[in-house]
């Protein structure tokens, strides 16, 4: 098993007392493949992003990848981050780069891998712009270019497409899975795009909210991944039915605020 | 669907008019703009010499713009002036340089580290309230009337607020960009810096700006309180025999240099820190 999760349970401390944010949380991602996790705010999505990230520690259970335990953040996870963590004062080559200078990759070699995959996400002649200049979609490309840099084991990615525009985003989708069967990466998104879980995955992980468990483990066989499959019967009776699963749980979850 | 209340038969209709001169948070044209400089500038000025022209005011009271010039003149001649400015400068050069020199690492450690904050905030937010000049009796005290208490006083008022100010630049620094850190491989090390101190740098000149300000206008109280030289000892001096406007020439070279010295610290922030040109 390449990433492992296994009951994992993570409980916050607030005022009103403990919460449970995530419950009973057990997932397998094998190596190569395309994840989404997928869930209303609420869920604990990113919470249990962060486990993996090991951003953040679970209260109880563990996250493994390739057996070994995840007890902090590192480069062999690459995360790209909902909102722009690009370095302000850097420009988009020295992002890409920065994560190799870091961890102590000579001068060339950094300059040539960066440069390898800034061609990957097709910035190479944005190279020594600065953030600020970019677009949002060119910023994720350039944060995903980063992350991959480094030749992470697996890319986390906490909502990356979320705060784009609807046809920056479909563009987005089109890249990241072009992205993937040609850099054969493993990758585990959250989202609360249903449309977009289902497009680009090959398994989903449906989340129930408050607290956080899985609710459906669904897997996506589509017969071709480009924006037509989006307007055939499959892709929509995969939509319906995780669209029809959150509608319940939404409403389950207002009738048990009211 | 019935409301309880018919809201727009209660209301009257707004409409916003448009206007130039009354723009909220806008830019406002640019011959407008430097019209409204140059009259903020010539209409002091004018006043200051219709008043002393036509008004037939004492000029021990109030001198006229050309008796201040011609005091300008006689102490620049005679190279008093420039001697009480080099003299106050070297003191807010020396007093203010210490300041930052240690205030800057202390407060970003104080931005980073939730412990370092516990440790020091506390009491950097007491002494910060303490104002500057009522030292000036104990510094004496402490350190006579020589150089040392009035560079110790320009410490003690710069040092509190630079600190406290450059840690509030660093909890500025986004969370997800130190995290952005770790991921990539950056230990805390080099996160605070490579990620933390590059990205506070202009909020470190910003507050050194408005510090040096404030070690400006304290080097002219230690100098009024006791001094042999410098441009506050030469307004008490001025002040005592009643020379007016050699007061006013002093209050006006005063206010000259903490121009430039504010005008410097914006170019410097200009050209080390492009990036950040757009977010002020």
């Amino acid at each position: 098993m390449f990433l492992q999760i296994k009951d994992l349970h993570k409980n916050f401390w607030t005022r009103q007392g403990e919460l449970v944010v995530l419950k009973n949380i057990t997932m397998d991602i094998h190596q190569g493949e395309f994840v989404c996790a997928l869930g209303a705010s609420g869920s604990g999505k990113s919470t249990l992003l962060r486990q993996i990230a090991g951003l953040d520690q679970p209260t109880s259970g563990e996250v493994r990848i390739e057996g070994r335990r995840i007890v902090g953040p590192g480069p062999d996870r690459g995360m790209v981050f909902q909102h722009y963590t690009l370095y302000p004062w850097m420009n988009v080559q020295a992002n890409t780069e920065f994560g190799l200078k870091l961890q102590g990759v000579p001068r060339q070699v950094r300059r040539e891998q960066a440069s390898y995959y800034l061609s990957v996400v097709g910035l190479t002649q944005f190279a020594r712009a600065l953030p600020r200049e970019l677009s949002g979609g060119m910023k994720q490309r350039v944060a995903i270019a980063r992350a991959l840099a480094s030749e992470p084991k697996i890319l986390l990615m906490d909502e990356p497409f979320g705060a784009l525009d609807v046809h920056t985003k479909e563009a987005m989708h089109e890249f990241m899975l072009d992205l993937w069967q040609r850099t054969k990466i493993t990758v585990f998104m959250i989202t609360h795009d249903v449309e977009e879980a289902v497009f680009l995955s090959g398994r989903i992980y449906a989340l129930g909210s408050r607290p956080g468990t899985i609710r459906k483990e669904m897997v996506i066989n589509l017969p071709h991944r480009d924006h037509t499959v989006k307007r055939q019967a499959i892709f929509h009776d995969y939509r319906d039915e995780l669209m029809d699963l959150m509608r319940k749980h939404g409403q389950e979850a207002l009738a048990a605020v009211a | 669907m019935n409301s309880p209340h018919p809201i727009q038969s209660l209301v009257k209709p707004r409409v916003i008019k448009p206007t130039v001169f009354w723009r909220l948070a806008e830019d406002i044209p640019s011959t407008l703009s430097s019209t409204l400089i140059l009259v903020s500038v010539l209409f002091p000025l004018v006043t200051w010499w219709a008043i002393t022209t036509f008004g037939q005011v004492d000029p021990k009271f109030l001198p006229s713009p050309q008796q201040v010039i011609e005091a300008g003149v006689r102490l620049g001649r005679s190279g008093d002036l420039l001697r009480d400015t080099v003299a106050s400068l070297w003191r807010v050069g020396v007093g203010f340089a210490w300041a930052a020199l240690i205030s800057i690492p202390i407060g970003v450690l104080m931005g980073s580290f939730a412990s370092i904050r516990a440790l020091l905030e506390p009491l950097f937010g007491l002494m910060r309230y303490m104002p500057a000049p009522a030292f000036i009796p104990l510094l004496i005290l402490y350190l006579g009337i020589g150089e040392e208490p009035k560079i110790t006083l320009i410490f003690i008022g710069v040092f509190f607020f630079n600190s406290l100010m450059v840690m509030d630049t660093v909890k500025f620094v986004p969370k997800e960009l130190i995290e952005a850190t770790y991921m990539l491989g950056g230990t805390r090390w080099d996160t605070l810096g490579q990620v933390i101190l590059p990205h506070v740098v202009p909020g470190i000149i910003d507050a050194c700006r408005i510090n040096l300000a404030a070690a400006w206008q304290l080097v002219i109280v230690a100098e009024l309180i006791a001094a042999t030289d410098g441009l506050g000892r030469r307004i008490s001096v001025a002040g005592r025999f009643l020379r007016t406007d050699e007061i006013f020439v002093c209050l006006i070279v005063i206010g000259m240099i903490g121009l430039l010295m504010d005008l410097g610290f914006q170019a410097l922030l200009r050209s080390t820190c492009r990036w950040a040109s757009q977010r002020r």
